[in-house]
């Protein structure tokens, strides 16, 4: 026991030591907190748009001038005519045009119709869904105002709530997605170099010849990598808490419970990294380059898993942190209770036990 | 010249001779391209709806069926009551609860005016918002839709209503509501109506991987650039064989070079293989000219490879550079367009985008790719890469010594 007391003693002073990487640890993610959560939104606000009309009469100024007032839109100028449209599309300066046809409101009050076109730059299909819906809302609001001297019936209201999230900010969906992506990510790269880092320096050889127990070396490669997700994690709670306004809803000891589960998950998959790898660069490419998409995509954060093929359904089932950010966001967000995150739990210590077996059978006492 | 020949001898050796590198750096990405295109996919199509429906009348059934016909909607399950439904959006069963309330045709049949009540699990926010934003068009159709049937065939909905409601109620409001309507009343006559026709350009199916296939390329070939450049040198640092090169009179900017060359030639291999998957799986064919990519490939290699060195020169580990570029990759990632839009970002946030030189990439290969802008339209971007690119690399140059 005082052997392994000495050696995490040994482990901590490497660790410590190194200042650059302690501040990178810390500063990733106190600047994620900060970007992400005050700069990302989904909202789709300003939307530079261009206005081509070739009526120019009473009606379709009015449509401008509604158009003009939303805050979704942001007229950038007005074409002479739709050759230009082209160009100001490649050029990304707009996002939407409007074509107001000649004799636009001659038709309306004559004929009681009249079509205006509406081109959206689809290279983005979202925004260009979105712009698109916001402009008809803004057109059928017209349409029931024209519509109330001939008195419109059966107006049906709907009276939309968004739930948890009102302002449809990005920080309620980003923060347990950075806190999946920085403890995964943290504890993977740290606990990869860790051994094999001792095997490229050849010290490896050293430790292989004392009488320490191979567990002891592996127990004492990880503590360190646990303390500073630990101290992490409350880093990330108290930013948001304060800056974010995100409190934790539920139980704190069940989130720091969980969140502990979590790392000791990560650090066995930096563990066998480590293991397996020949040269600290393999095995930081191998956490990097093989880690980092597929935790951003296959965690649910950033992409609706529910729409992917079901074979990555089923691969993302085996990415923890899909795990821990369902119970990030029904402690954290939500304030729900053990009863609703016992299931993910289960994974995750199921994950862990495995991992960690798997890393102990394969940890080699001989060198080659 | 011939310094950076032998160099470059000693770099592609070192990097071809080790086979697990070669897998990480292009194997890797490749097989990624291929994947994960699949897994970025936004088009929402799966939202899943838990619906209280409280009227049970045939408008009720026609709205919810309107609903899930639109293919946007999965229909989860019925609610008794709103809390019910509500427990179903926090247990996560559901993402929209849409109540319908109690004589919801009845009322709008005879107060013209009904409110339908929708509940959005906010936490996704692009979810949410497109949910709503098609939620919402769906009730507009229906809605002309019901009003459509019912001018057209004013003496119909007498037999229509549930058998609840005296058949008397709706005639009776029907000529208030079409005073000059006599004969043959068609909805053009009811009111004047502007129709909006949209249209989309360049993405006319709504293909969301055209969209982001150019983006997951260009986040793979900055991992492998910034960092592996990074990387090569640091681990020449800490094996010790910099200072053999220290001692000799190579210059320091050829020593540079001959560093950057191997990766610039393998971000160009890498890029180049990537385009031929996107092409091959996803069917992305660049609109614009294959120049104007490859131009601005190599001025953001050149940017990108500058802030690897500029990293190097700052870490004395390889544990050291590593934890600096991912702090850099995946802020980069995040915050340059590739999943959320840089143009809803505040003003703020948007400088400090435009610092970044992936940012410019992604917006180039975008409108490259997908809308076949020229030299001219990207000229800004390209621009702005070029100078971060010299500012990196000068501040790299600078601060490399060869004595410690």
């Amino acid at each position: 026991m005082r052997q392994l007391l000495t050696f995490i003693r040994k482990e901590f002073l490497h660790v410590f030591r190194d200042r650059k990487t302690l501040l990178m640890l810390f500063g990733l993610p106190i600047a994620q907190i900060v970007l992400f959560g005050f700069a990302l939104s989904n909202e789709i606000k300003n939307s530079r748009i261009a206005v081509v009309d070739y009526s120019k009469d009473a009606t379709t100024t009015r449509l401008i001038s509604r158009i003009a007032a939303s805050s979704y839109f942001d007229i950038q100028r007005s074409l002479a005519g739709a050759g230009q449209l082209q160009a100001a599309f490649k050029k990304g300066d707009i996002k939407m045009a409007v074509i107001f046809p000649a004799s636009f409101g001659d038709n309306l009050q004559h004929t009681g119709k009249a079509t205006m076109q509406v081109i959206a730059d689809a290279s983005d299909p979202n925004q260009a869904t979105t712009i698109t819906n916001y402009l008809s809302q803004i057109v059928t609001d017209y349409n029931t105002e024209l519509a109330k001297d001939a008195g419109q019936p059966m107006q049906i209201n709907p009276e939309t709530q968004m739930l948890y999230n009102p302002e449809l900010r990005g920080a309620p969906n980003f923060v347990p997605g950075v806190m999946a992506l920085v403890l995964m990510l943290v504890c993977t790269m740290m606990t990869s170099v860790a051994i094999v880092k001792e095997k490229e320096l050849g010290t490896m050889e050293i430790l292989l010849v004392s009488p320490f127990k191979p567990v002891y070396i592996i127990i004492s490669k990880l503590a360190p990598n646990l303390l500073i997700s630990v101290l992490n994690l409350i880093v990330i709670l108290v930013l948001s808490w304060l800056f974010l306004d995100l409190p934790v809803k539920g139980s704190l000891l069940l989130l720091i419970t969980c969140s502990i589960l979590f790392i000791l998950t990560s650090l066995s998959i930096g563990l066998l990294l480590s293991i397996n790898a020949q040269t600290q660069q393999a095995a930081m490419m191998g956490s990097l380059m093989g880690m980092l998409l597929p935790t951003m995509l296959l965690t649910g954060f950033l992409f609706p898993i529910e729409n992917m093929p079901l074979a990555l359904q089923i691969l993302s089932n085996l990415v923890p942190s899909r795990w821990y950010f369902i119970i990030v966001k029904r402690v954290m967000l939500k304030g729900l209770g053990i009863t609703a995150v016992w299931r993910e739990m289960l994974i995750l210590t199921g994950m862990c036990l495995l991992l960690f077996t798997i890393s102990l059978r394969k940890f080699k006492i001989r060198l080659q | 010249m011939r310094t950076l020949i032998f160099l470059l001898e000693k770099e592609f050796r070192q990097i071809l001779r080790n086979r697990q590198t070669l897998r990480t750096l292009l194997i890797a990405p490749v097989i990624q391209l291929i994947i994960l295109p699949l897994a970025a996919d936004y088009s929402v199509k799966n939202i899943s709806l838990a619906v209280v429906d409280n009227d049970h009348s045939p408008f009720s059934q026609k709205l919810i069926n309107k609903i899930t016909a639109s293919g946007h909607f999965r229909l989860t399950g019925y609610a008794a009551s709103y809390p019910e439904a509500l427990q179903m959006v926090e247990e996560d069963q559901a993402d929209i609860a849409l109540q319908i309330p109690s004589h919801f045709e009845r009322d709008l049949v005879r107060e013209n005016n009904k409110q339908l009540y929708i509940a959005i699990n906010a936490i996704e926010g692009t979810k949410a918002n497109l949910g709503g934003a098609y939620l919402a068009s769906i009730i507009r159709d229906y809605n002309t839709d019901i009003r459509l049937r019912w001018q057209s065939t004013p003496t119909q909905p007498s037999t229509q209503p549930t058998p609840t409601q005296p058949s008397t109620q709706p005639t009776a409001t029907q000529p208030s509501t079409q005073p000059a309507a006599g004969t043959q009343p068609s909805p053009a006559d009811a009111a004047p109506q502007v129709e909006a026709v949209s249209t989309n350009w360049y993405n006319p199916l709504l293909n969301f991987k055209l969209y982001m296939v150019p983006a997951i390329l260009v986040v793979l070939v900055t991992a492998m650039a910034a960092m592996q450049s990074a990387f090569n040198i640091v681990q020449e640092k800490e094996s010790g064989t910099i200072e053999q090169i220290n001692v000799t009179p190579i210059k320091k900017h050829i020593f540079i070079l001959g560093k950057m060359i191997p990766f610039l030639v393998l971000g160009i291999i890498l890029f180049t293989l990537g385009l031929l998957v996107g092409w091959i799986f996803y069917g992305v064919v660049p609109a614009g000219n294959l120049w104007v990519l490859y131009a601005s490939l190599i001025v953001y290699l050149f940017a990108m490879l500058g802030l690897g060195l500029l990293l190097a020169t700052y870490s004395a580990t390889q544990q050291q550079s590593m934890s600096l570029a991912f702090f850099f990759i995946n802020i980069f990632n995040i915050m340059s367009g590739v999943f959320t839009a840089v143009d809803s970002m505040p003003g703020w946030a948007q400088a400090i985008v435009s610092t970044f030189p992936p940012s410019h990439f992604i917006k180039i290969m975008r409108m490259v790719v997908l809308k076949g802008s020229g030299f001219s339209d990207i000229a800004w971007p390209l621009t702005a890469m070029a100078l971060i690119g010299l500012f990196l690399n000068t501040w790299a140059v600078l601060n490399y010594r060869k004595t410690s």
